[in-house]
């Protein structure tokens, strides 16, 4: 029995309480120890040390506490007071009068949660973890029970409470009433539904635009990626190498500078506008601007997506089928058309949904190139920072935003996901994988033929257009002047200066993404452990929300952290962790899925083993799982890192003079018409990546390297 | 000590809406090798992992050494398991793979090496303490294997059908060094197979289990010779189950009848395949004849029903069509329903 463990879980968290209530200061500016404050005039306060008090001397006095019958009760207890309080008493006093009789002293309010607070919460949902754990939750493993109970905190607060928070936002009127009534006025306006458009006549509501660019994107990213996907699996095309190559590129791009790059080529200035115009003697017109515009930059942009989706099911068809089809006498169109194409359908469908929803959740690019037509997100972004501030538009339109995301993601989770044809099992039988008839060949070639001209020119303009005179009038003349005005500097006496005016926004958004891939990785992958290796009551639901956080656009979770920690208990906008948090969960979906996939392929036994051997949870993550799934550990951190420095969505509602970030800078520029400026920060933004990129592979990579693998442990050879 | 080593009392497992294990009491003695034997889905994995902690039972209560572990979690009690896959650690070395739970569990990592390498030597693998698993024959990982699950003296080891990955020429070897071992180090042994012949030949005790209730527990001679029920009769060995009715020490079953001391009633009788007889000549025929090396398996037609009758080589021979008699011997016939 470890010796160590047993005297932590004996006094680890009460006493932790106790030397939380007396030391750590309670609320967020200038403030003493609960205690100091309770016996103060914050009263209401008393409960909590009274209770922390009790489980404290519960612990001291009975070495086995946590089986004790009192200590579930006063954990949640406290647990509950901590929450009722905080959310009851706010900044101006309390939402209710009757509490004024019981504390009468409510009435100066009180501020948001500080160290102490927070501390209190950790302490208590640790002690609760404790609790269960000893009554047999998650096998009794205190380190599993730990983090169950810790992540779906953390869950709860920072993607289900905001959420709710939105969605009741929805709900109150502008002059702060809460009724039923303007949720139903705002979403029956016209601009919402009208469908105009489809009839050739005057514009579509915001919904109708949204949809249709949705589906048209959906459409044509899914046709162009089972194109490459063909080309690249089933022919001896020689550019393959360069096709998988190009599928990286939208990952790393910040958002705008391909619809800087698209007005650069097909503006009402543009080049090839221009061009085309004096040829056929019309006059150049802002035709990109709206759909054409959003459609050409979405697709860039979602194609790769589609292309992995399509490729991966591609290739996991067993060649045998294809070659039944053969042998009894198909030819290659008819094997293709009666087989390949059939089995690939749920591919061609998922490929389909998620491209419709990452373009219902794109913001930037539809905010560049958008014109007249409004989409969905774009119309909340202007609800919130434009000059109307009308947060309940904005809630209103998250939520129509929100119920079409998370429709689509549900349909391809149950629908698509239930109909995957798994063709290969266990061991494939070995099979030549048949070619693509050639009419499908050519076919093929010629759909991704413009698609490959079309990026090669976007990215032509973004590599050399941060470098030259005026890219816009075709100045080509090299210069430094917009990477100067970004990132000018001197270094005299005084040290190092910067002067340019993106060095703000450069660092800010390399500690938050420095920050926040650690994070997301760390939280994602032990997500990824709980779900693929831990059994707990209430693990479907556990599931259930690090799913729906895929399907919560960008935009929605903006603002939805703009009406949940804008106010006290717990006010972090304006702060450098906000934009941390928000990463973090937005991407862990990811860091899990990550996990989840390596996690399958590893032989639960081998944690077994660990753990007959005495290895507690944190043992068995730490000596066995980590070490076997390195390799997508940092493919997690890679990725989280990535996405935090180019993301955009989310981050321009929360970000601040103080802490700006680089996207956000961009879209200043892009919006100012300097152009030039911005692609030249994107393009430094990308070297940035890839350098750090480097490094990190340098750091982990190579240690990943160090030791020979080999994950089919035990199979005799 | 006389409190048995393991002890089950009322443990029930349920797994949402499945009941894996129904109600178990079970005692295990110190230092023999029980195995729990059935068929896929009796229960037979779900109660050694109870056992390991690596479930946690229902309802019930798991006693290991007199002590209560109901609640407690696979790393804080003392057992060793020896994996189906043995779960060698294939990012450490041998050694690295021995030494792990005794140093987890506090023991310096010198002190460690010194009995990780003696036990190494002993069991046959000196020198390969450096090595990657990846790098060893199937059989010398079994043994790490092995080695890692007994190296601090557990109360107790598990082995989870650890021969289903051996060649099959190699288990009779790999069984023996197993139960040879479990004898010299007088370890208590829990042993999960479904494989009855592999049961029979390393148990002291066999815990015979199905749909999540034990059958019947016993030596394994007592079980071939003894079994309580048509399941057991069937499950262990080969056997003939003939219905009839018993009256006044007779057993009838149309043209059968044999003389059986038992209650009155309809009941249900068990032969054994080699102790049927065959006579040339009768009203039996025979349907097939299947020659298997040490014996001739012959499947006949009676009036009682198809029959399974196994004789040895060096006997006469029947052919197909031809026709017999059975012949049947009342002392080993036993009644098992």
């Amino acid at each position: 029995m470890n010796r160590v463990s047993l005297t932590w879980a004996r006094f680890s968290w009460p006493t932790f309480l106790v030397f939380l209530t007396l030391i750590l200061p309670w609320y967020d500016s200038g403030s003493e120890s609960v205690f100091a404050e309770a016996i103060g005039d914050k009263s209401w306060l008393f409960p909590i040390v009274l209770l922390t008090g009790i489980l404290s001397i519960l612990a001291l006095i009975d070495p086995n506490w946590r089986r004790h019958a009192l200590a579930g009760p006063l954990v949640i207890t406290g647990l509950c007071w901590l929450f009722l309080q905080a959310f009851t008493i706010g900044l101006r006093g309390p939402h209710w009068l009757l509490i004024l009789d019981l504390f009468p002293s409510a009435v100066d309010g009180q501020t948001g949660f500080g160290f102490g607070a927070w501390a209190l919460v950790l302490a208590l949902v640790g002690a609760l973890s404790e609790v269960l754990a000893a009554r047999g939750f998650c096998r009794g493993d205190r380190f599993a029970s730990f983090s169950v109970i810790g992540i779906a905190s953390l869950l709860g607060l920072f993607v289900l409470f905001p959420i709710l928070k939105l969605v009741f936002a929805a709900f109150v009127s502008n002059d702060g009433v809460i009724s039923i009534y303007p949720f139903f006025s705002r979403l029956v306006a016209p601009d919402l539904w009208g469908a105009a458009c489809l009839i050739g006549a005057g514009r579509c509501g915001v919904v109708i635009n949204s949809v249709v660019l949705g589906i048209l994107a959906g459409i044509s990213a899914t046709g162009l990626g089972l194109a490459l996907a063909l080309l690249v699996s089933r022919t001896d095309f020689r550019m393959k190498r360069w096709l998988r190559a190009l599928s990286i590129l939208p990952i790393i791009t910040p958002p705008f500078v391909v619809g800087v790059a698209i007005i650069v080529l097909f503006g009402r200035t543009g080049i090839i506008t221009v061009e085309v115009a004096s040829l056929l003697e019309i006059r150049p017109s802002r035709w990109v601007y709206g759909l054409p515009g959003i459609l050409m930059a979405q697709i860039l942009a979602f194609t790769p997506v589609a292309f992995l989706v399509i490729l991966s099911a591609l290739e996991a068809i067993n060649p045998t089928l294809e070659e039944a089809s053969t042998t009894l006498g198909a030819r290659p169109l008819t094997t293709f058309r009666k087989v390949t194409l059939p089995l690939l359908r749920p591919a061609l469908a998922a490929a389909f949904l998620l491209t419709f929803i990452e373009s219902l959740a794109d913001f930037g690019n539809p905010i560049v190139l958008g014109g007249g037509y409004d989409v969905l997100s774009t119309k909340i972004f202007f609800a919130v920072v434009g000059a109307q501030y009308d947060l309940g538009r904005a809630a209103t339109l998250s939520v129509v935003l929100l119920l079409l995301t998370v429709t689509a993601f549900a349909i391809q989770q149950v629908w698509v996901g239930r109909s995957t044809y798994v063709t290969v099992s266990g061991r494939s039988d070995a099979g030549l994988v048949s070619p693509a008839p050639p009419v499908i060949k050519w076919i093929a070639v010629l759909m991704v033929a413009p698609f490959v001209f079309f990026t090669f020119g976007v990215y032509l303009i973004v590599l050399i257009g941060g470098f030259v005179h005026d890219i816009a009038r075709m100045e080509l003349a090299p210069t430094f002047t917009h990477l100067w005005t970004a990132f000018s500097f001197e270094i005299s006496d005084t040290g190092l200066q910067l002067y340019g005016s993106a060095w703000n926004s450069m660092i800010t958004t390399l500690w938050v993404s420095a920050l926040s891939a650690p994070l997301t990785m760390g939280i994602g992958i032990l997500t990824a452990w709980l779900i693929a290796r831990q059994e707990f009551a209430g693990k479907h639901i556990f599931e259930f929300i690090t799913l729906l956080s895929f399907a919560i656009p960008g935009t929605v979770v903006g603002v939805s952290y703009i009406a949940a920690f804008n106010i006290p208990p717990i006010d972090m906008t304006g702060t450098l962790w906000i934009l941390v948090i928000c990463f973090v969960f937005r991407n862990m979906p990811v860091g899990m899925r990550a996990g989840l996939a390596a996690l399958a392929q590893i032989d639960r036994s081998m944690e077994e083993a660990s753990q007959t051997m005495g290895a507690g949870g944190a043992r068995v993550l730490r000596d066995v799982v980590l070490p076997l799934i390195k390799p997508s550990v940092f493919t997690a951190l890679v990725y989280a890192f990535v996405t935090a420095m180019t993301a955009v969505s989310a981050v321009i509602f929360l970000v601040s003079a103080r802490h700006n970030m680089a996207t956000a800078y961009i879209m200043g520029r892009v919006e100012n018409g300097e152009y030039a400026l911005a692609i030249a920060y994107s393009t430094v933004l990308m070297l940035v990546m890839i350098v750090c990129v480097a490094l990190m592979n340098l750091m982990i990579g190579r240690r990943i390297l160090g030791r020979r693998l080999s994950f089919k442990e035990g199979s005799p050879s | 000590m006389d409190q048995p080593a393991i002890e089950f009392r009322r443990v029930v497992k349920r797994y949402g809406d499945t009941t894996a294990v129904a109600g178990i009491d079970l005692q295990i003695e110190q230092g023999e090798l029980v195995t729990f034997l059935g068929p896929s889905g009796c229960g037979k994995t779900t109660s050694l992992r109870l056992i390991a902690g690596l479930e946690l039972p229902s309802s019930g209560q798991v006693y290991i050494a007199g002590r209560d572990v109901s609640h407690d979690p696979a790393s804080s009690r003392n057992i060793g398991m020896v994996f189906q896959s043995y779960a060698l650690f294939p990012h450490m070395s041998v050694l690295e793979n021995v030494i792990y739970g005794p140093t987890l569990r506090g023991l310096s990592k010198r002190a460690a090496i010194d009995s990780a390498r003696e036990l190494l030597d002993l069991i046959g693998l000196q020198g390969l303490g450096d090595r990657l698993p990846s790098e060893l024959s199937g059989g010398q990982q079994q043994r790490v294997a092995v080695a890692r699950a007994i190296i601090q003296q557990p109360d107790v080891i598990l082995f989870d059908e650890p021969l289903s990955n051996v060649d099959a020429k190699l288990r009779r070897k790999v069984r023996d060094e197993i139960r040879s071992l479990q004898r010299r180090f007088g370890l208590t042994a829990v042993y999960v197979t479904h494989d009855q012949e592999e049961a029979l030949a390393v148990s002291d005790r066999i815990v015979v289990m199905n749909q999540g209730q034990i059958e019947q527990v016993g030596p394994p001679s007592m079980l071939y010779e003894r079994p309580k029920n048509a399941f057991i009769a069937n499950f262990i060995g080969d056997a003939n189950l003939i219905s009839g009715v018993i009256q006044g020490g007779i057993f009838k079953a149309t043209d059968v009848l044999i003389p059986l001391q038992d209650q009155d009633g309809p009941a249900v009788i068990s032969v054994r395949p080699e102790r049927i007889g065959l006579l040339s000549g009768g009203s039996a025929t025979i349907l097939s004849a299947s020659y298997l090396g040490s014996r001739i398996e012959y499947l006949v037609d009676a009036l009682i029903g198809e029959v399974l009758v196994s004789r040895p080589i060096f006997e006469p021979r029947f052919e197909a069509q031809d026709s017999v008699t059975l012949q049947f011997d009342p002392t080993t016939i036993i009644r098992v329903g």
